[in-house]
């Protein structure tokens, strides 16, 4: 597919070009960054980091309508899900997360509102050039400059952005904005590989994966559970922070007469997500919890859908309130094995 | 089937029939519906085992066992404890109301692979409805199968369900059907003891016999301790697990024992799949 250069100035007249689409890109939210929807005129920096919440929200909003209905009719009224969207600016590690996540969403059955969203969105990623103190993607399958889940790659080189397009939306995008672009030479490709290498080499931390899908289900009853979720809060911020979490409660909600059937991030980090009615809980402390979230994406997941459902972001290291380490908790399983 | 494209949208059905099975504070109703849609209801179709996703709209959806055979005609029937929030809601339902059913979901008993075999039920209180599909399956099947044998207890005489059931049963040589409480009551000529002892007194040959228990999580693995005692293999056993359940399609990811969702890859597992899941009795 084509490689093309853009400008830095010539930025914000890229984004015009794709008015009339929702666009979505990272924000200040706080003293944090967070993928919001880009209002009118305003050009997105991409002069960040990563963002403290992935964007699995565009496509899994952390609350949403499934229908709504009014209370004691029978009618029930979907959403329309219409709106082409872009997604700007996002990171290799957080679309390949999409594209696992949609693995579960397809399977079998398809989620009607994931699968929506996805065929409605063009994900528009930026390579990393300088990944955070806790990014272990390259461990995991991925990599700063990974194309996976992406219609269009950027990569920034000083005073340009290099452009590849990876699929027939990336191309449309590229074709959308022509005028803007110059066709990348074989220096600007030479230089991407160079600052890809460069970006790997910054990455410091590393999770050994081999036997572990097949051994975690033995180590069952090992201490290290115990000890690795000791300090835990039983917060959730792992969770709802974890790009390829995807786990979710239906609740209804009821306002007069006017009701609506939703959806919301949930975690299994939480007692009440498999708290039965009649008082048992399977997994009655969170020594039980951790050892199913490490399980679910380091095991249960590779079985069922053949890839570890981490990208190594390292959000649930960088936010977690006691310091509990995913990087640390595969080292002692991978010493237990 | 017409679900117009989104699996999470329920059918309405009309229920028929509503009658209380036990009493007291976590009373068991059961709810006889049918589909409004005849297109729905012409081509609905489960099999013993599985579930539905049944609910009020305004007061959410719990996942329930079918507790009816589709040999029994065109309709449902589900028998709900009165528990919280929305079984709540469900025990308000009368006839003429109208309740929410998605479904069904998940896998059943291999009733077709069982065929030429003796049946063994074992259930404990509430367990009973999943298992009462099978009892009315091989029923209504008896020459396929060599006969049915049920054990069934429950606490106290009032917490047995499907009791105006059992009578018929006795009465019909291929069936037996054998009832035990925890404790004595007056006017209770049946057996009193555990379900997992009256198992062993009863002493059934493992003989071309398929096994099947559903009860309290305690029940089931003393059940399955002596099953063992008496000789049955890991293959001849099955039960049928339940977990909370929210999305019924494997999506919601809450529902898992080990690597297996119990709402897709399960309910029903033979006991040689299930002692390699190490969650599987939590």
């Amino acid at each position: 597919m084509s490689a093309m250069l853009l400008k830095k100035e010539k930025w914000p007249e890229f984004v015009e070009k794709l008015a009339g689409k929702k666009l979505w890109a990272p924000g200040a939210d706080g003293d944090a960054m967070r993928f919001a929807p880009v209002t009118e005129g305003e050009t997105p920096a991409l002069d960040f980091n990563n963002t403290r919440v992935p964007p699995k929200e565009a496509l899994f909003p952390q609350t949403e309508t499934m229908y709504r209905f009014q209370l004691g009719a029978e009618e029930m009224e979907e959403p329309q899900l219409e709106d082409e969207t872009v997604l700007l600016g996002v990171r290799p590690c957080d679309a390949r997360a999409m594209t696992i996540v949609e693995k579960l969403f397809r399977w079998d059955i398809d989620d009607p509102y994931y699968v929506k969203r996805r065929e409605l969105v063009t994900v528009v990623g930026l390579a990393c050039s300088d990944p955070g103190l806790n990014c272990f993607c390259t461990s995991v399958g991925g990599g700063p400059a990974s194309t996976e889940g992406l219609d269009l790659l950027m990569v920034d080189l000083g005073d340009n952005y290099l452009l590849e397009a990876l699929t027939e939306k990336g191309e449309t995008l590229l074709e959308s904005a022509g005028d803007l672009l110059e066709k990348a030479d074989s220096d600007a490709v030479k230089e991407k590989e160079k600052l890809v290498l460069e970006a790997e080499k910054k990455i410091k931390r590393e999770v050994k994966t081999e036997g572990v899908p097949e051994g975690l289900p033995g180590l069952w009853e090992d201490p290290l559970w115990q000890n690795v979720s000791a300090s835990c809060l039983g917060c959730g911020t792992c969770t709802y922070l974890c790009p390829t979490c995807h786990c979710f409660d239906i609740q209804d909600e009821t306002e007069g007469f006017e009701s609506r059937r939703c959806r919301m991030w949930d975690s299994c980090m939480f007692g009440e997500y498999t708290l039965h009615t009649s008082g048992h809980n399977p997994r009655p402390t969170r020594r039980e919890r951790t050892r199913n979230r490490i399980s679910h994406k380091y095991s249960y997941y590779v079985d069922k859908f053949d890839v570890i459902a981490c990208v190594g972001c390292g959000r649930c290291i960088n936010l977690c309130p006691v310091n509990i380490d995913i990087v640390e908790i595969l080292k002692k399983v991978e010493e237990a094995l | 089937m017409k679900t117009n494209g989104n699996p999470y949208i329920p059918h309405t059905a009309t229920v028929e029939e509503t009658w209380f099975e036990t009493y007291g504070e976590r009373c068991i109703k059961t709810f006889k519906v049918v589909f409004d849609d005849q297109e729905v209801r012409e081509n609905w179709s489960h099999q013993p085992g599985q579930c539905a996703m049944i609910g009020v709209l305004g007061a959410g959806e719990s996942m329930i066992s079918i507790s009816c055979s589709p040999t029994e005609g065109k309709f449902l029937r589900f028998s709900v404890m009165r528990m919280g929030k929305v079984t709540q809601a469900l025990h308000q339902l009368e006839p003429g109301d109208k309740m929410m059913v998605r479904g069904p979901y998940g896998n059943s008993f291999p009733v077709d692979e069982w065929q030429g075999k003796k049946i063994l039920t074992i259930g404990g209180g509430i367990g009973q409805a999943p298992l009462r599909p099978i009892v009315e399956y091989v029923r209504a099947n008896l020459d396929q199968y060599e006969g049915l044998t049920m054990i069934y207890g429950a606490r106290t005489s009032g917490d047995l369900c499907f009791k105006g059931e059992f009578e018929e049963m006795e009465s019909c040589s291929d069936l037996s059907c054998h009832l035990t409480i925890d404790v004595e009551e007056e006017d209770w000529s049946g057996n009193v003891g555990f379900v997992p002892q009256m198992l062993l007194d009863l002493n059934p040959s493992p003989e071309n016999t398929i096994a099947i228990t559903c009860g309290p999580p305690i029940m089931i693995r003393f059940v399955l301790e002596n099953l063992k005692k008496l000789g049955f293999s890991d293959e001849q056993i099955y039960t049928t697990l339940e977990n909370r359940m929210k999305c019924g399609i494997g999506k919601c990811g809450r529902c898992n024992a080990g690597g297996m969702y119990v709402c897709k890859d399960g309910p029903v597992f033979s006991y040689a799949v299930l002692k390699e899941i190490p969650e599987a009795f939590a």
